[in-house]
C-alpha cells in the first residue's frame, strides 16, 4: 500500500447540501490531485449528486439533501478515497504559443529583474516547464496549473490590474495560468496568447481539462 | 416584445441559473431572489424557472410592444402602467404601446419582472441567465441598456380580470426585510478554527451591508475579526451564500456571480431558504447571523417547498376571483 492510500479525508459541511472533502493540510501535490480526480469521477456518476467540483487537492460534492444523509455520503466518499487510484486516461498535451513581454506582458521585466534574470531567460524558463491542469475554476475555462519553476514564483500584486485581457499569461504566487475571460486580477502579466480557452458556443466550451498538460512556446520575447 | 426605456441602476435577464458547471469555472448566476422569480412566473402562467428580468432598486421603465401578461415581484418600486399603480406580487395584462415605470424601491433591493412566455433569449449551456463576469448568456452577455428590445416566448397567457390580481405579500411573509435581517447559516470548515472570540463577536454583531456589494458578493462592516496568524487555504469550490473571513477581518458573502473557487477561511454558508431574504437586504442595512444545524436548514427548506407547492392553487383562486369581480364592474 502506498503512503497516499492511507491518507484520510477531512470532511466539513458546505451548507445543508454540500460536503467539502480535503486532504490533511500539506503542499499542493499531483499524486493527491490524481486521487481527487478519481473520487470526483466515481462519485459524480451517483444518482442524487448534483455537482462535483474538484479544487486544489480538494473536492466539493453538492448533493440532494433529501436523497442522502451526509454521514452515508461521507462514508461512501471515504471508501472511494481509500481505493487504489485507477489508471486514468492520460491527458492531452496542449501547446500554447506566447508572445512574452510587451503590452500584453507588462510585468515581465519587473518580475525578471526581481528574480535576478534577464527577461529572455525568465521567459525561457517559463516556456521550458511542463504544467499540469489541476482544476478549472474561478472564471469560465480558467485552468489552475501546477509545475511552475519556483524561481519564477512571485507574490500577487499589491494593486490589482483593473482589466486583464483574455489570453494574458500570468503568474500569481507559485501558480501560472492564462486569463480565459477579461477581468480584473492581482496576478502579474507576463505575456499574451491568441489561444481561446473558453467559448460558450463551442462543444466542449473549455479548452482545458483537469489532467491535461500545458506547454508554453515562446513566439517572441519583447523586452 | 418589450423595450427597455431605462434599466435603472442595474438590470439583467436571469432564470434559475446555470448550476452544475462550476467544475468548468462557470458560476451559477441566476436570479438573486429565486423565490421572487419562481412566484412571478407562477403568476404569469409560466414554469417557475422561466427567464425574467431582475431590476435593482427600481427606477426602471419599459414599453410593451405587444399585448403582454406580466408579473412583478420582489421589492415594491411603486410601478405604474401608464399611470395606473401595479403593486409588487401582482400580475396583469399590458396593451401594446403601454409603458411600465417604476419609482425607487422603498423596501427591498431587487424586483423581478416575468412575462407570459418568458424572455426569449437563447439557452446557453442550459440556462438563459446572464453571466456578467463571463460576458455570455442573457441578452448579449451584458447588463440591459436603454433601447434594448427583448423578445418574449410563445405564451398561452392565463385569463384574468382587467386589472389583474395579486398575492397578499404581508400575510404570506413575502415582504423584504426592514432594518436588521436575521440570516441563518450552517457553520463551515474553519468555524471552530477561528476560536471563541471571533465566533462570539461574529454572532453578537449587527453587520452593515456596504454600498459596493453586488451580485458577486456582499461586503460587511462591523468589528474587526482579525486572526493573529492568517490561515492559508488551497482554493476549493464555493457556492452562493458562502461567508468568508478575509485577513482584514471583515466578512464577505459570496453570491450568484462570484468566482467558482475561493481560498479565504469560511465561517459558514447561508441556508438556501434564507438566500431570498439576503437578496433583498438594502445597501446600508444590517444583518445579524444565527448559526443553525443541518436539521434546521432542511426544515426551513421543506417549509419553503411546501409553501411554493401550495401557491398554484392559491393563485388559481385569486385569478378566478379577479374574473368574477371584473364581471360585476
Amino acid at each position: 500500500m502506498n503512503a497516499a492510500a492511507q491518507e484520510g479525508v477531512v470532511f466539513s459541511h458546505l451548507g445543508e447540501a454540500g460536503l467539502l472533502c480535503e486532504h490533511a493540510p500539506g503542499p499542493l501535490d499531483l499524486a493527491r490531485q490524481r486521487r481527487i480526480w478519481a473520487v470526483a469521477d466515481a462519485i459524480g456518476a451517483r444518482p442524487g449528486i448534483r455537482e462535483v467540483i474538484p479544487g486544489m487537492n480538494n473536492l466539493v460534492v453538492l448533493y440532494d439533501p433529501l436523497a442522502f444523509a451526509p454521514d452515508d455520503l461521507s462514508a461512501e466518499i471515504e471508501a472511494l478515497w481509500q481505493a487504489p487510484v485507477p489508471e486514468r486516461h492520460e491527458g492531452r498535451t496542449i501547446e500554447i504559443p506566447v508572445v512574452y513581454g510587451g503590452e500584453g506582458g507588462v510585468d515581465l521585466v519587473p518580475l525578471a529583474t526581481r528574480a535576478g534574470l534577464d527577461p529572455a531567460a525568465f521567459a525561457a524558463l517559463h516556456a521550458a516547464g511542463e504544467y499540469t491542469v489541476y482544476a478549472l475554476g474561478s472564471q469560465p475555462g480558467f485552468g489552475y496549473l501546477g509545475g511552475l519553476d519556483p524561481r519564477l514564483a512571485a507574490a500577487r500584486r499589491d494593486v490589482v490590474h483593473p482589466r486583464i485581457e483574455a489570453g494574458t499569461v500570468m503568474i500569481g504566487g507559485a501558480q501560472t495560468a492564462v486569463q480565459s475571460r477579461t477581468t480584473p486580477s492581482g496576478w502579474h502579466m507576463i505575456g499574451r496568447t491568441e489561444t481561446v480557452f473558453f467559448d460558450p458556443l463551442r462543444d466542449p466550451p473549455c479548452l482545458l481539462k483537469p489532467g491535461d498538460r500545458v506547454r508554453f512556446r515562446a513566439v517572441e520575447v519583447l523586452a | 416584445m418589450i423595450e427597455i426605456l431605462s434599466p435603472g441602476v442595474m438590470a439583467s435577464v436571469q432564470d434559475m441559473g446555470r448550476p452544475g458547471l462550476r467544475n468548468l469555472g462557470v458560476g451559477s448566476t441566476g436570479a438573486m431572489d429565486a423565490r421572487a422569480l419562481h412566484i412571478a412566473n407562477l403568476l404569469a402562467g409560466n414554469e417557475p424557472g422561466t427567464a425574467g428580468v431582475e431590476f435593482t432598486l427600481g427606477g426602471f421603465s419599459l414599453r410593451f410592444h405587444a399585448d403582454t401578461v406580466f408579473a412583478l415581484t420582489g421589492a415594491d418600486a411603486g410601478a405604474r402602467l401608464d399611470g395606473e399603480p401595479v403593486p409588487a406580487w401582482w400580475v396583469r395584462r399590458a396593451r401594446a404601446g403601454q409603458t411600465l415605470t417604476a419609482g425607487m424601491a422603498g423596501r427591498g433591493m431587487r424586483s423581478v419582472l416575468a412575462v407570459s412566455g418568458g424572455i426569449a433569449v437563447p439557452d446557453l449551456m442550459g440556462s438563459r441567465s446572464t453571466d456578467l463576469k463571463g460576458g455570455f448568456g442573457g441578452h448579449e452577455g451584458r447588463l440591459l441598456r436603454a433601447g434594448d428590445r427583448l423578445e418574449t416566448g410563445p405564451a398561452e397567457a392565463p385569463a384574468m380580470g382587467e386589472r389583474g390580481f395579486g398575492l397578499a405579500a404581508g400575510r404570506l411573509g413575502l415582504l423584504p426585510p426592514q432594518g436588521e435581517a436575521e440570516i441563518r447559516f450552517v457553520p463551515a470548515a474553519e468555524w471552530q478554527v477561528h476560536g471563541p472570540a471571533i465566533r462570539e463577536r461574529f454572532l453578537a454583531s449587527s453587520w452593515k451591508l456596504l454600498p459596493d456589494s453586488n451580485r458577486m458578493g456582499y461586503r460587511l462592516s462591523g468589528p474587526e475579526l482579525r486572526r493573529e496568524t492568517p490561515l492559508e487555504l488551497l482554493s476549493h469550490g464555493i457556492i452562493p451564500g458562502t461567508i468568508q473571513l478575509p485577513p482584514a477581518g471583515q466578512p464577505v458573502i459570496q453570491l450568484n456571480d462570484a468566482n467558482t473557487c475561493g481560498g479565504y477561511p469560511k465561517l459558514g454558508v447561508v441556508i438556501e431558504a434564507d438566500l431570498a431574504t439576503l437578496a433583498q437586504v438594502r445597501l446600508g442595512d444590517h444583518i445579524r447571523f444565527r448559526a443553525v444545524d443541518r436539521a434546521e436548514a432542511l426544515a426551513a427548506l421543506a417549509e419553503r417547498a411546501a409553501f411554493l407547492d401550495r401557491l398554484p392553487e392559491r393563485i388559481a383562486l385569486a385569478r378566478d376571483y379577479s374574473m368574477r369581480s371584473a364581471g360585476h364592474d
